[in-house]
């Protein structure tokens, strides 16, 4: 084979038009398989952010005062979430019609924090973080107070609005 | 029989060439007496090829649908036929791979291996390297237990530290708002199909590089590196004196990288992963997730950073790493290469070395975090019958006093030990600071009544170190 052979001004030419079809060609391939991998991945981040009211009991459940763990399904859980579906929040009843829903992901890095009732405190395990019984940050790293979410009282039953997993 | 064999291998061999094509490349040259130095790279590929292999293994009865992860590696580990030595063999590998890692790098930092012409070998070590520890945090994850599970909120708030597009980059991490259906399935495709098939790749060209740039020779004082002339020089090292690679130089990373699966194998077989932490439940929150060793060290950064910078930090360090490791060859490229004309980068080996494993040591007992376990003080350690001090005492574990403060060896080790504070501290001091904390203790002040306090007192008052 003789490498130069058609190597005057038409064949220089049609080297290069055979070069960049190549690499177009390719990069064409290449887009097509992209746009439906690339959008699978990040579908979950445009969907909208899903709410619902989910009910964690009826209000004569709580006592005034005091600060409870209830867990309650997450907005719209895949069917083979199994055990990772659900999501807990510590609730409080401040009054006969107040209630305070706080998340349990600590502001730092999101471990969960542990309500210690005696000392009034929510206390987190990794770093050392500490809140007061209304959320505000008491010692240690986090540098927020505890997200908080909304609860209302429904028919009886107190209800909490599912929310994201606090990213802080 | 044999001489059958014997003919279908040369049939195979001539229609491929395989001989003729990879014969010279196992034979190339390389310089005389390397030694048992440069064995730490094979020994980091030999895990990973073991890691590869008990993979495979663990993924054809791995489930990796979010619900049932976790059955499905109780069974693993607790019935499986060899399932136990599997995911021992599988954890002691990855850890070796990053002790590997690691040592193979520190090696060729000593003794300035990454300097011209082998910039690049270096800059996809520092890729692998990477993939490496992502490797390693996504596998602990995968365990898919209460660690597991956690781990991926930890990281998913880690993630959104990043600026303008922290939110997103959580969201992509969870697969979706919450941990979820979603989760676990994208960081086993990571993990299993993404991340290898990089390392693959990476470790093809990183070989690629070795080869074609040759083995370092062993560094000697008084030789500097001169881009103009080192690669003639080279060249003339090795037609005059090299040995070929195969098996001149190969067997001592053959032994080496055998000895090194023999160690994943016996530690597999007698120690085994980490036994599973309760079921991936985010609604139980007696949890306190930890990373495995490797990564325990950053967990303890992570508590330590000095409070308002963390926002920053936790990215920017990790970003600081990166671009300090990859300036190196860039910055540093010629002169000298032995150690013993660069004290600096013993220094800075040691530096490192001791920094690591200082916030290793710490992460181990992290004293920042609070004592859960603590149990009210005995009866013995309290030394006195009167009745406020003993309800001092008492209210000492009830206010989570104890979570943080020891006393005679017993509770937290987030605050000062307490045990002779009555020696250091007038109850006036005492006071102030329980009502207004400081900025590791929360302020009292909200939550104490007058006679709590004062039983408080009575208790700490009491506590000259004296043994009772």
């Amino acid at each position: 084979m003789n490498p130069n052979h058609g190597e005057d001004a038409s064949g220089a030419g049609r080297r290069k038009f055979f070069a960049r079809l190549s690499i177009g060609a390719g990069a064409f391939g290449a887009l097509l398989v992209a746009f439906p991998v690339a959008g699978f991945l990040i579908a979950p981040l445009l969907r909208g952010i899903k709410e619902r009211w989910r009910p964690v009991g009826p209000v004569s459940n709580f006592k005034v005062a005091e600060t409870v763990e209830v867990s309650y399904e997450d907005a719209s859980p895949l069917p083979w979430a199994g055990v990772t579906g659900k999501t807990a929040a510590w609730l409080r009843r401040d009054s006969d019609t107040q209630f305070t829903a706080f998340s349990v992901n600590c502001t730092h890095l999101g471990c969960p924090v542990r309500w210690i009732s005696d000392a009034n405190l929510f206390m987190c395990p990794c770093h050392g973080g500490v809140y007061y019984s209304n959320g505000n940050v008491a010692a240690g790293p986090p540098p927020h107070p505890l997200t908080q979410y909304s609860v209302r009282v429904r028919n009886g039953n107190v209800e909490i609005l599912t929310g994201p997993t606090p990213i802080t | 029989m044999r001489s059958v064999l014997k003919r279908v291998w040369l049939w195979f061999d001539d229609r491929t060439g395989l001989s003729k094509a990879l014969g010279p490349i196992m034979r190339h040259p390389v310089p005389p007496k390397s030694g048992w130095m440069y064995v730490f790279g094979t020994a980091t590929l030999f895990a990973f090829l073991v890691q590869v292999a008990t993979g495979i293994a663990l993924a054809t009865a791995y489930n990796s649908s979010t619900g049932e992860a976790y059955k499905s590696l109780e069974w693993i580990s607790h019935q499986a036929t060899l399932g136990h030595l599997l995911r021992g063999m599988h954890y002691f590998g990855a850890s070796a791979m990053i002790l590997f890692v690691g040592i193979h790098m520190i090696r060729v930092f000593l003794t300035g291996s990454y300097k011209f012409p082998r910039e690049v070998n270096w800059l996809s070590g520092v890729v692998l390297l990477a993939l490496t520890l992502l490797m390693g945090f996504t596998g602990q994850l995968l365990r898919w237990d209460q660690g597991g599970v956690w781990s991926t909120i930890v990281a998913a708030e880690q993630a959104g530290r990043t600026p303008f597009i922290g939110h997103w980059l959580a969201r992509f991490i969870l697969g979706g708002q919450t941990v979820g259906g979603a989760t676990l399935s994208r960081f086993f495709a990571f993990h299993v199909f993404f991340i290898p098939g990089l390392i693959f790749l990476v470790v093809g060209f990183h070989l690629y590089l070795v080869i074609q740039n040759g083995i370092s020779e062993p560094p000697k004082a008084g030789r500097p590196v001169d881009p103009k002339t080192y690669r003639a020089w080279y060249q003339d090292l090795i037609q005059r004196r090299g040995v070929p690679f195969w098996p001149e130089a190969a067997w001592r990373d053959a032994l080496f990288g055998a000895g090194v699966i023999a160690g994943i194998f016996v530690l597999g077989w007698f120690l085994g992963a980490p036994e599973l932490k309760g079921p991936p439940d985010l609604t139980i929150l007696k949890a306190s997730p930890r990373p495995d060793w490797y990564l325990l060290w950053y967990f303890a950064i992570m508590a330590q950073l000095p409070h308002g910078s963390e926002a920053y930090l936790i990215l920017l360090l990790p970003l600081l790493a990166a671009v300090v490791l990859i300036l190196v060859p860039l910055v540093a490229n010629r002169g000298e290469r032995s150690p013993s004309r660069r004290p600096w980068s013993i220094a800075i080996v040691i530096m490192i070395v001791l920094s690591v494993g200082t916030f290793w040591v710490a992460g181990k007992h992290s004293p920042w975090s609070p004592d859960f376990d603590a149990t009210p003080l005995h009866a013995q350690i309290i030394g006195s019958s009167n009745s406020e001090v003993v309800q001092g005492a008492k209210l000492f574990h009830e206010k989570a006093c104890e979570y943080c403060h020891t006393i005679a060896g017993q509770g937290g080790q987030r605050g000062p030990d307490l045990t002779d504070v009555a020696t250091r501290l007038t109850p006036e001091q005492m006071t102030i600071r329980i009502l207004n904390g400081a900025k590791n203790m929360p302020a009292y002040a909200g939550s104490l009544q007058a006679n709590e306090l004062n039983a408080i007192l009575a208790f700490l008052k009491t506590r000259d170190g004296m043994s009772r």
